[in-house]
């Protein structure tokens, strides 16, 4: 059984990250350069954490397998940011910040985790601002801010509807610098397909070319791994298509837990699906929800009804009515569960029946379409483009869609995983949303773990190393890792069979939304658990994975993330089934209200699952770590 | 929502590797819907190409919604195809009609050498971007953001020229392969802001050398860069670091040297 010690400092709520910071091990400033780090990701998390360990003198190698770290996912973040800096004067606090996102994940976080979050969230705003991420302003030149779902304060820092867009390309400069002054070793169009372990510990990863297909050994002091959500194993997603989960899948298969893995995000408000060869969902920010208003007809009939010619009698606003206080901007999974009840009902709108309206005719009248086109004219342009109407005129039709992962690698306060030296940070770890995430609290927390908190606990693990003790990237583990990758690929090459990998991944993405996507229960997650397996064993026996190792081959690169994912998938339903509650995003039909809301049972399930490899085809090992609430009471969510 | 189908034509450039010669080759596409993004027509016919055992085409794309710059097709000679204001992965085959011929290339530029098919190597622009295009702050070295306030049109302003996505459009649709758009936007994002100022001259001294001593051509005001660029961004934002760039040499005592590596 793997040891989980959270480490999460004693005393009070509200000091323990300076206490802790105060109390950790340093390297001393002289030293720093003899460690090397490597960093695989430069997203939001990945580069903020190699600018930063660089400029502190730390040797860093980043890896990214996209083309240039500008292009990682967090790009694509569109709403904003939060923090507690309240300049709104509505009565934003750290404890607010903090009490708000451990109620929104349904208090499976961890409050110490949670605490730190909010504290340092102030610290990221005044950092992006100093590097010139132009955050919108209001007339007088301060920063301006809108609200989010599940708060009541406006604490949202934003860039046009580009707010993913802007953090990154600061984060993006930052690192670039680092790499000009020759700290940062950067390696492009490099996946990370395994990780080695030396003596218990994170040493090195295999990386392969993803241009000439060479394999090569890296070894290091300590390994971050920030390589953003696995929520692509849906195959549709709101995801970048080549987001996946290899790098955190490969350190479970090397000993890393994985925690909570069935805690994953559907967004209310995407662009429902078209058709058969539909490769990827679209997201409409969430700060829509804003000013647009939803609903459905209150009668089936009228749902293919021209929208315009049905009366406002006849319309069901059915967040404002089940949500008053709440409304529009009630949490995530509510109004996305919200929606897929009335479209169970029959009231869904558009020719699937699977949509319902975002109405912004209200908000035209409030502010001119001059007005709602300066908040939001590039998601309105984003909705044109796809499907050719124009949301000005006619309500926008949305539908929930995967769109991230509160689940991931686990890791104690310092966000070390139980492998020692084996960081992960970002999306890609468990640590801070518990089984559901508020909106603008990723690209916050992505930036706390890279800018201020892997600063200072990594060097709590760097000090119990000596330096120079790293192992040569030539030693034994480093040999039989490399065979190992060289082997999988070899593997995927010669099975030949007839169909394509994105045949695979369709099928896995249906059987998941099926069984483990929006509500789930123990039938459907049992089904599930059988087909996957299956599923997995077709793969292996007939997929066409056209071309060769030793070149570019997108084929092979998906192949070996989808055959991943089709593990990953079973160890998502394994969860979901032995999580006999309802929290937050894991809805279990079993565990309802007679209201639909969640059911939790704190006395049984107040704890992170977290998944221990027990080796190819025998079942994982289910470790807890308790969480244990002193400054929050733990009580029934409610939004209405 | 439309379902009637139809066919096209693709010419297709089709390169095995670096340096190896390449050509264009034909494939129908059948069962088009218009509401398909050009991307996924491609999916599809790639998925047809496997299941037939050709390889299939090699294109870049990631987030298929015009924000992370991968994808870079040229169609019908057009940098990201025929729309204003879109990336290639935005563009949508109700645009083409049954029968359609339509040529595929990547970008086309000396400093984006082919890797394979339509996939180029854009590295070049990380180049550029390591010599100056940053703000030297240290982490956890920032002021209170609100302390220097930045009028709004300044950061509206910024924020204009900052929606760069990097994808090298603009040095494809100009015929001397210029990269002034792509280092006028970050030198014009960075220098509207107040914390901009203090690296100003520096910035553009070195931003523009790299990118001369990279390859890419100068700029003769044909303006087919911003035509090109999904993101509309304004040529003008060239002529402010023309102004900027003229102003540095006269202001400074040291030549105009890259502080950054070569291609990263
Ligand atoms: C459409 C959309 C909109 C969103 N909007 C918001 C928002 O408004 N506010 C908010 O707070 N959050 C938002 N989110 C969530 C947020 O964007 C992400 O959670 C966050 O950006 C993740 O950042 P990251 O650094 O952890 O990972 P990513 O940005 O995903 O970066 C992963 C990095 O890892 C690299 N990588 C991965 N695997 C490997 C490997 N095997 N080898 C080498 N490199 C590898 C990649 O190249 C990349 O550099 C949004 C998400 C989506 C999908
Ligand atoms: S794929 Fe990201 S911009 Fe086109």
């Amino acid at each position: 059984m793997a040891q989980l010690d959270s480490r999460i400092p004693k005393g009070e709520l509200a000091g323990k990250w300076q206490r802790h910071k105060a109390d950790i091990r340093l390297v001393n400033p002289s030293n720093k350069r003899k460690y090397e780090v490597i960093v695989v990701g430069a997203g939001l998390a990945g580069a903020s954490a190699s600018a930063s360990l660089s400029e502190l003198g730390y040797r860093v190698s980043c890896f990214v397998f996209h083309d240039s770290p500008r292009r990682a996912h967090s790009i694509a973040a569109q709403g904003g940011i939060n923090a507690a800096k309240n300049y709104q004067n509505d009565g934003d606090s750290v404890h607010r910040l903090f009490y708000d996102t451990i109620k929104g994940g349904d208090y499976r976080s961890r409050e110490a985790n949670v605490h730190r979050l909010a504290e340092v969230s102030v610290n990221i705003i005044d950092q992006c601002v100093a590097q010139g991420v132009p955050f919108a302003r209001e007339y007088g030149g301060l920063l301006a801010n809108r609200s989010f779902g599940g708060a009541q304060v406006s604490r949202t820092f934003y860039a046009r509807g580009q707010t993913g867009q802007q953090l990154l390309l600061g984060a993006y400069s930052a690192l670039s610098r680092e790499v000009a002054s020759g700290g940062v070793k950067l390696h492009t169009q490099s996946e990370m397909l395994d990780l080695v372990v030396v003596g218990g510990h994170a040493k090195g990863i295999i990386v392969r070319d993803l241009v000439t297909g060479k394999v090569t050994c890296h070894a290091a002091d300590a390994v971050i791994l920030a390589t953003g959500g696995y929520g692509n194993v849906f195959d549709l997603s709101t995801y970048a298509r080549g987001s996946n989960a290899t790098a955190i899948w490969r350190a479970y298969k090397r000993g890393a837990c994985f925690a909570n893995p069935c805690f994953t995000q559907i967004h209310p408000t995407c662009i429902p699906v078209s058709g058969e060869y539909q490769s990827k969902l679209t997201l409409m920010s969430e700060s829509l929800r804003n000013d647009g208003r939803i609903w459905v007809p209150k009668r089936k009939e009228d749902r293919l009804k021209p929208p315009a010619s049905i009366a406002e009698d006849d319309r069901d606003y059915y967040l404002e009515r089940i949500y008053p206080s709440f409304g529009n901007l009630c949490p995530r999974d509510v109004a996305s569960r919200a929606a897929k009840r009335v479209c169970d009902e029959g009231r869904g709108v558009g020719e699937s029946g699977l949509g319902v309206y975002l109405d912004f005719a209200d908000a035209i009248g409030r502010l001119g379409e001059a007005g709602v086109r300066e908040r939001y004219g590039n998601l309105f342009d984003i909705y044109h483009e796809i499907t050719n109407e124009n949301a000005y005129k006619v309500p926008m039709r949305i539908f929930p869609a995967v769109h991230y992962t509160m689940g991931g690698l686990w890791v104690d306060y310092n966000l070390m995983s139980n492998v020692p030296g084996l960081f992960v940070l970002g999306e890609a770890n468990f640590s801070d949303h518990g089984a559901n995430r508020l909106g603008a609290s990723a690209l916050m927390q992505g930036l706390a773990d890279g800018y201020f908190v892997i600063p200072y606990t990594i060097g709590d693990y760097l000090a119990t190393q000596k330096p120079g003790s790293r192992p040569p990237a030539d030693g034994a583990e480093f040999r039989q890792a490399e065979e190992n990758v060289v082997g999988s690929t070899s593997r995927l090459l010669s099975v030949k069979g007839k169909r394509p990998v994105s045949h695979f991944h369709r099928r896995l993405g249906r059987i998941l939304w099926q069984g483990c996507g929006m509500a789930r229960n123990r039938a459907g997650l049992e089904q599930a658990l059988r087909e996957i397996p299956a599923l997995r064993e077709e793969f292996w026996a007939d997929v066409n994975v056209p071309g060769s190792g030793d070149s570019l081959n997108q084929s092979l690169e998906r192949a070996g993330r989808v055959a991943d994912f089709l593990e990953l998938g079973e160890l998502m339903c394994r969860d979901a089934l032995t999580r006999e509650e309802s929290c937050g995003c894991h809805f279990r039909e079993e565990h309802q209200y007679p209201d639909g809301e969640c059911k939790r049972d704190d006395s049984a399930f107040a704890h992170v699952a977290a998944w221990e490899f027990a080796g190819d085809g025998k079942a994982p090992v289910r470790n807890t770590e308790p969480l244990v609430y002193e400054a929050v009471k733990m009580s029934v969510r409610n939004y209405k | 929502m439309s379902t009637k189908t139809f066919s096209v034509t693709l010419r297709v450039w089709r390169q095995s590797g670096p340096g190896k010669p390449g050509k264009f080759v034909e494939y129908p596409a059948t069962g088009v819907n218009p509401d398909m993004s050009f991307l996924e027509m491609l999916d599809v016919v790639n998925d047809e190409l496997t299941a037939k055992g050709e390889e299939p085409i090699a294109f870049a794309h990631d987030c298929r919604e015009g924000i992370c710059g991968t994808c870079s097709l040229t169609i019908d000679g057009k940098p990201h195809g025929p729309h204003r204001g879109v990336a290639s992965c935005q563009t949508y085959m109700r645009s083409y009609e049954e029968g359609d011929t339509i040529v595929v290339e990547p970008f086309r530029a000396r400093p984006f050498p082919v890797l394979k098919d339509l996939i180029t190597d854009r590295s070049a622009f990380d180049a550029i971007q390591q010599a100056g295009g940053f703000i030297s702050v240290r982490t956890g070295a920032a002021p209170e953001a609100n302390a220097v306030p930045v009028p709004k049109e300044a950061a509206d302003l910024a924020m204009d020229a900052a929606q760069c996505i990097g994808c090298g459009a603009c040095v494809a649709a100009c015929k001397n392969a210029s990269a002034m758009l792509f280092v006028a936007a970050k030198v014009s994002h960075l220098g509207l802001l107040p914390q901009g100022q203090p690296e100003r001259d520096r910035r553009v001294l070195a931003m523009v050398s790299t990118m001369d001593t990279l390859g890419f051509g100068g700029c003769t005001n044909q303006y087919e860069c911003s035509a090109a660029c999904p993101k509309l961004i304004s040529h003008d934002f060239i002529a402010r670091m023309n102004r900027d760039y003229a102003k540095a040499i006269f202001r400074s005592a040291f030549k105009p040297v890259a502080a950054g590596g070569e291609g990263a």
